[in-house]
């Protein structure tokens, strides 16, 4: 499982990245959600592309973070949340009795806006997910442990406290520890819920030149209020909106045409800052 | 998942099984005392003559009675003591201060039973005897009950007083309320759910006690004239009497522990509603 | 306090310095109380404490000898009721914090049942062993019915406060646990059950504690012989009612039930100190993440 982790190479972003391809990875149709009878999202169908970064913009409770948690099936845990529609994530239909919610959050990773260590010493962080996937032999969970942590770029500050507790690093060392334990499952997919907002400026900054670097290796679908995040990072751009309590997809493009020439006017609007 | 689905089955019979522990309990109770509460025509607990349970007559109003006496007394000395102590660590006490004085309620509360029935014994009913003879009474009892619900109604008071939002009591001095203007006119009213729910428990508590009254009540059956008269409560009556009752006798005894618990139920339930309007 | 600039009313003066002085009143008098009931306590028990009285059984009655097969007839009670009562309680805890939403039925009816055995006083619960498990099940007056009795009186107790500590486990772990594709199960083993250990731990201790000052229920379950048990079904009679019997029942037994109280009021102040303990490094522990 470690072959993957080599073929690309880490750099900056390059404007229009080779390794983003337009065929569709996760297929949304129709999708609908209920929070106790009310409508949240409202017949959503969007595709996301592999190896793209896609952001969802949008106001407040227009339902960005409700449709990112109904990709890795997250909403199954929300009582009297009831879902409808049709997600295919490289075509298979993850709503499908037969699918195995584990094994399909193993592919999808997600990132929490705050940043969510568990109590744990760093080490057991990002071991213990491995274990309970099945990966055991020591030697290899250890050089998963120092890749992810050299991809996400903590090994130099952490490799010689891997016994700490989690919670001893610093915000942005949190957030770059949570996006390492998501990547150690080797997941083709990452969710990530504003995964900036809750940190400082300099560690976010740090997060978000990871999030670009991570871009090609995976498939990667953000929630951003940071309007010039969304700019400076996707490729591709899915604008919500609320409308009667209930979020919808307005538009969805190209990160360029999104910010720049949008089609439909509440998008000009919101990028423009003017509403939301 | 697999994992997940079997688990939830087990904890769904463990919990099950706990839920029923309480009617099984209510089911022995009834099955216990059905003899009597068919056989005996129920109004002879009220208009037999004497409670002479191996001759059959079975007139339950005195130890009602006493019981009844014993809580309300109890109560009477307790709630404002309580309350007192709950004041003082909220709002008066140094922080060092308060946290002593919380731990000593603490450590009240912790205090068993029989050790305050034993203390009663061997302190309170002998001075009480010099005061007033015979010493074992329902002063004495009072007394132990005291010291027995004043640990839980300081707790709950306490918690109530520290539940109220600072913002109230801010506003409130901002007015230029007296600290004493603050707590009565503010914070016990803010506070009035949580203290009264705390004080129904205390009752519930004081009805059920057993081995405190019962060693220092002195147990005689009879309507108590004074204070000083010893008395016999419901719950000391089954402890005394359990162990050599038979037939009918001791249905009644179950009778009496069913109406023991119906009370507590009641109060119970009554503190529960008012706990929950607490965070309404 | 902000300085009052309108003159207070003399009325409203009187009226709290009087309830000041009532409240110090109540206070010193509360403390005194306790100071005394301790000192007495501590007085009486150590006149007739020692090693030998904790190593030998009791003979005349208990009048001379020790607590020693009191000991341990109240280990073996509280072993039976934890024994019975934790698995019990734990798997309710877990499924009411973890599994079932907080206002389902099922819950409802579970928490309500909970509710109203939590409220039941122990001479029903002991009323209720007799019946049950002595009669019933043909138990007996044994140390076997007296802690099965007991555990029933515990699971209200270990329910709630597991029930707390799993609550006070912030979501965030659930969820990134999930979707990590850890199973729920995995999450509870791994995150959940460490993360409330100290609740656990503190619930534990006070169900002991609860146990250990049990009288009343043991009245009929478990009965009064003061003999070394032999087995679980032998009769044994607990530190509590120990004491209840010296000083009820036996002429001359005041000084050994001051001295087994003064043992039973110690473990029960260690018990709740470590208790308070497990429960103060939570709140400690809650600020700090």
């Amino acid at each position: 499982m470690n072959g993957n982790h080599d073929a690309f190479t880490l750099g900056p972003l390059e404007t229009g990245p080779a390794c983003c391809v337009p065929h569709p990875l996760i297929q949304v149709r129709n999708l609908s959600l209920q929070y106790d009878g009310k409508t949240a999202l409202d017949t959503i169908t969007l595709d996301i592309y592999q190896g793209c970064i896609t952001a969802l913009i949008g106001p407040s409770g227009c339902g960005k973070t409700s449709f990112l948690s109904t990709i890795n099936r997250l909403t199954d845990l929300i009582p009297r949340c009831n879902v409808t529609g049709q997600i295919l994530v490289g075509g298979q239909d993850i709503r499908h009795p037969n699918c195995d919610v584990q094994t399909l959050r193993r592919r999808i990773g997600m990132v929490f806006q705050k940043p969510v260590p568990f109590p744990l010493s760093i080490r057991r962080n990002l071991s213990l997910p491995l274990n309970e996937h099945g990966v055991t032999r020591k030697n290899e969970v250890a050089a998963i442990i120092e890749q992810v942590l050299r991809d996400v770029g903590l090994w130099n500050e952490v490799h010689d406290r891997l016994d700490a507790s989690a919670l001893s690093l610093s915000g942005g060392q949190q957030q770059r520890l949570c996006i390492a334990r998501a990547l150690a499952l080797n997941p083709e997919i990452l969710l990530m819920d504003e995964p900036c907002s809750a940190l400082d400026p300099m560690a976010s900054g740090v997060v978000e030149d990871l999030i670009c670097r991570l871009q090609g290796r995976y498939t990667i679908v953000i929630v951003t209020h940071n309007l010039a995040q969304a700019r400076r990072i996707a490729n591709y751009a899915a604008f919500f909106w609320v409308r009667e309590r209930a979020g919808q997809l307005v538009e969805f493009g190209r990160s360029q045409q999104i910010f720049e020439s949008p089609r439909h006017e509440l998008t000009a609007a919101y990028v423009n800052g003017s509403r939301g | 998942m697999q994992a997940d689905r079997l688990l939830v089955w087990v904890l769904r019979g463990g919990a099950t099984l706990t839920a029923l522990v309480m009617l099984l309990i209510l089911v022995f109770l009834l099955f216990e005392s059905w003899p009597a509460l068919t056989g005996l025509s129920l109004i002879r607990f009220v208009t037999d003559a004497a409670w002479h349970p191996l001759e059959g007559a079975y007139h339950l109003m005195p130890m009602l009675l006493a019981t009844l006496l014993a809580s309300s007394g109890a109560l009477m000395l307790a709630v404002p003591l309580g309350l007192a102590s709950a004041v003082f660590i909220v709002f008066f006490a140094s922080p060092r201060l308060a946290a002593v004085y919380k731990r000593l309620i603490e450590l009240l509360a912790g205090i068993p039973s029989v050790v305050f029935g034993f203390w009663g014994l061997t302190t309170l009913a002998p001075l009480i005897n010099e005061w007033h003879p015979p010493g074992a009474s329902l002063l004495a009892a009072v007394l132990v009950l005291t010291l027995m619900v004043l640990p839980m109604i300081t707790l709950t008071a306490y918690t109530a007083f520290v539940a109220v939002p600072d913002a109230l009591l801010r506003n409130a001095a901002a007015l230029g309320l007296s600290r004493w203007g603050m707590i009565v006119g503010v914070a016990l009213p803010a506070a009035r759910n949580g203290i009264i729910a705390g004080i129904i428990l205390a009752a519930a508590r004081a009805l059920g006690e057993t081995m405190a009254v019962l060693m220092v009540a002195g147990n005689v059956v009879q309507y108590p004239e004074s204070i000083f008269d010893p008395v016999r409560t419901l719950a000391a009556n089954i402890a005394l009497e359990m162990a050599y009752a038979m037939d009918d006798h001791r249905a009644v005894l179950f009778v009496s522990g069913l109406l023991l618990m119906a009370l507590v139920m009641v109060l119970s339930v009554l503190a529960g509603l008012f706990e929950r309007h607490r965070h309404a | 306090m902000p300085e009052i600039i309108i003159p207070v009313s003399v009325r409203q003066k009187i009226r709290d310095f009087s309830l000041q002085g009532l409240m110090y009143l109540a206070v010193l008098l509360v403390s005194a109380v306790f100071v005394w009931l301790l000192a007495d306590l501590v007085q009486g028990g150590m006149a007739h404490l020692s090693w030998t009285f904790l190593t030998e059984s009791p003979r005349d009655a208990g009048r001379s000898g020790g607590i020693a097969s009191i000991l341990v007839s109240t280990l073996l009670i509280l072993l039976i009721a934890l024994i019975a009562a934790i698995p019990l309680a734990w798997a309710t805890a877990v499924l009411l914090a973890e599994f079932v939403p907080i206002d389902s039925r099922f819950g409802r009816i579970v928490r309500f049942s909970l509710y109203v055995l939590a409220g039941v006083p122990s001479i029903v619960f002991g009323l209720f062993g007799n019946a049950f498990f002595s009669i019933y099940l043909g138990f007996g007056f044994s140390i076997l019915s007296g802690g099965l009795t007991l555990a029933c009186m515990l699971l209200p107790i270990l329910t709630s406060t597991a029930e707390a500590g799993m609550r006070a486990v912030p979501d965030a772990y659930r969820l990134s646990a999930a979707a990590l594709g850890m199973t729920r199960t995995a999450a509870l083993i791994h995150l959940i059950f460490p993360a409330a250990a100290p609740a656990l731990a503190a619930g534990l201790l006070i169900g002991i504690g609860r146990a250990l000052a049990e009288t009343a229920a043991l009245l009929f379950t478990s009965g009064y012989v003061d003999r070394m048990p032999d087995s679980l079904l032998d009769s044994g009679r607990a530190l509590a009612l120990h004491i209840f019997d010296l000083s009820m029942n036996v002429p001359g037994g005041d000084m050994p039930a001051y001295a087994a109280a003064l043992v039973l009021v110690s473990l029960l102040l260690g018990i709740n100190s470590l208790a308070m303990m497990f429960a103060h490094g939570l709140q400690r522990r809650r600020i700090l993440t």
